[in-house]
């Protein structure tokens, strides 16, 4: 795999499907891990993040469950490409911004990425589609187990492993959800979720992950605390919090199929139509509308758009893959041309 | 309405700032919003809240506060006084050199400060030997380990921490009769 393939991939996390995956977008657990005896990234010097990037990409090489992935140094990365691979949820923007001596490695599949170098030396992500935490971290201890007998990780017993902030010192994992809530937030019933979950010590965060607001019917909910309980425990927690939201936005969805079955079809298809029909769309009308024919797909109002051709297209209609699907620079307005022209010939039939 | 900084595109996201004092209001297009919300992260980021919590609560004797102000991790040279101004520690050796500021610390973060997840492939084969007589030994110093955590909760006056580490011996000490 190189690159360049990727754009013409689609990451098998986003084929729509898995345990409720009418609701849930995805499930993703990310562990940190730093070697030990060298300094945490932002404290070390460039001989010493050199030898953990070559210390890393030797290890990833032994791991079977990473075979034929990608490893790709960052630093000569022109901003399209890197936030091209933010866009894909494969990194953090923070990976962005600062590339020298930084690291992504991504499988075929998309499914897992492992920054090296950002926070701490080893950042790894796993993401399914659906609500299967449980997959996910099997996956995820697995690679985690094999990269340990190969690198030695700063660890102590009584802390756990050792990250740069302590907010993440423990196990070092967070375990995030990816909802699509738009019957909560239609009834108006959103907050009091989030007020909710925030009590329990877990954050919510917008569509495309760290530092974003929740934006439109999407919401990311992580686990706040990382030392102190197992880590099944954690995901355990997680679960039983997404098991109630799940139920609550299906009661939702129910009661407005009953009461405004009319008001909600129509929305469904004036969205869908506006997506098939519009010449010029901007990235937050494209979120809100292709929100709303998620809804119509999971409703089976709209019988004929396949959920994950919806997934593909929240990806593909961001600024950097539409400068890569172009080839070149393009412009806000350019941009809001090419968006329009990308949904119409996916969907418009 | 346009946008107030690129004055090109439609306005959709709408701030208000206070900067000293003075309120002002921002309408910002979809792009330069995220420009914006990019850089008002890195001058406030989680480093920021993190010092803050630092400090908070701290209630260090005197004594303590000047150990603490020349404290510094011999591997790496990161200062108590550096961790405090950006957040991040500089090498896992930081956690020896600073455990008892940050007992303390990942306590209030946590709500816990004792891990109890898994560990390391060969962190759990270096304490876990084949032979009965090594394993035998390799238990010992884990106990020693959790004693001397005991010792450190008892003196920083945690006994929250210092009951849950008691219970850990005892369970290891069980343990170690029963293989």
């Amino acid at each position: 795999m190189k690159f360049e393939d990727l754009l013409n991939r689609t990451a098998s996390w986003l084929k729509g499907s898995g345990p409720n995956s009418d609701i849930v977008i995805s499930s993703r657990i990310r562990l940190a891990r730093n070697l030990e005896k060298f300094p945490f990234p932002h404290w070390a010097k460039k001989p010493d993040s050199e030898q953990v990037l070559a210390l890393a990409a030797a290890a990833f090489e032994k791991t079977p469950e990473l075979k034929d992935g990608i490893f790709l140094r960052l630093d000569d990365f022109d901003n399209v490409d890197k936030q091209f691979l933010v866009e894909r949820h494969l990194m953090s923007n923070e990976h962005a911004i600062r590339s020298n001596q930084k690291a992504l490695f991504i499988n075929p599949d998309e499914n897992v990425a492992i920054m090296v170098n950002e926070e701490d030396h080893l950042r790894i992500q796993v993401m399914e589609s659906g609500f299967d935490l449980d997959m996910t971290w099997r996956i995820m201890d697995s690679i985690d187990n094999r990269l340990s007998e190969v690198l030695t990780y700063a660890f102590k017993r009584e802390w756990g492993y050792l990250t740069a902030c302590p907010t993440n010192t423990g196990t070092g994992m967070r375990g995030s959800i990816m909802l699509h809530l738009p019957a909560l937030v239609m009834t108006r019933q959103i907050n009091r979720v989030l007020e909710a979950i925030a009590k329990l010590s877990f954050t919510t965060r917008g569509l495309y992950g760290e530092g974003t607001q929740a934006s439109g019917n999407f919401f990311q909910i992580s686990n706040q605390v990382s030392l102190g309980s197992k880590e099944e425990e954690i995901l355990g927690n997680i679960k039983g919090v997404i098991k109630q939201i799940i139920e609550q936005e299906e009661k939702a969805r129910e009661s407005l199929m009953a009461e405004h079955r009319e008001m909600l079809e129509d929305r469904i298809w004036r969205s869908y139509g506006t997506l098939k029909n519009a010449h010029i769309i901007s990235s937050n009308e494209t979120v809100e509308l292709l929100s709303m024919l998620r809804l119509g797909s999971d409703l089976n109002i709209v019988a004929n758009v396949e959920r994950s051709l919806i997934n593909e297209l929240f990806i593909l209609t961001q600024p950097s893959h539409l400068q890569k699907l172009e080839n070149k620079k393009l412009s806000a307005n350019e941009r809001d041309v090419k968006r329009a022209q990308i949904i119409r010939e996916r969907i418009g039939g | 309405m346009l946008c107030n900084i690129c004055n090109k595109n439609q306005a959709t996201v709408h701030l208000t700032e206070i900067v000293d004092d003075k309120m002002s209001e921002l309408h910002l297009c979809d792009d330069c919003a995220r420009k914006k919300s990019m850089q008002m992260e890195q001058q406030f980021g989680l480093s920021d809240l993190l010092a803050g919590l630092v400090d908070y609560g701290k209630q260090l004797s005197t004594v303590d506060k000047e150990a603490a102000a020349v404290a510094h991790c011999s591997a790496c040279g990161l200062t108590y006084e550096d961790f405090r101004k950006i957040g991040r520690l500089g090498c896992g050796e930081c956690y020896t050199a600073f455990a008892k500021y940050l007992g303390p610390l990942l306590k209030r973060i946590h709500g816990a400060n004792v891990h109890v997840g898994k560990s390391p492939k060969g962190f759990s084969e270096a304490v876990a030997p084949k032979t009965p007589k090594a394993k035998a030994t390799a238990m010992a110093t884990d106990v020693n380990e959790l004693k001397a955590s005991l010792q450190r909760a008892i003196e920083r006056e945690d006994f929250e921490e210092a009951a849950t580490l008691r219970d850990a011996i005892k369970e290891a000490e069980k343990k170690k009769k029963g293989k």
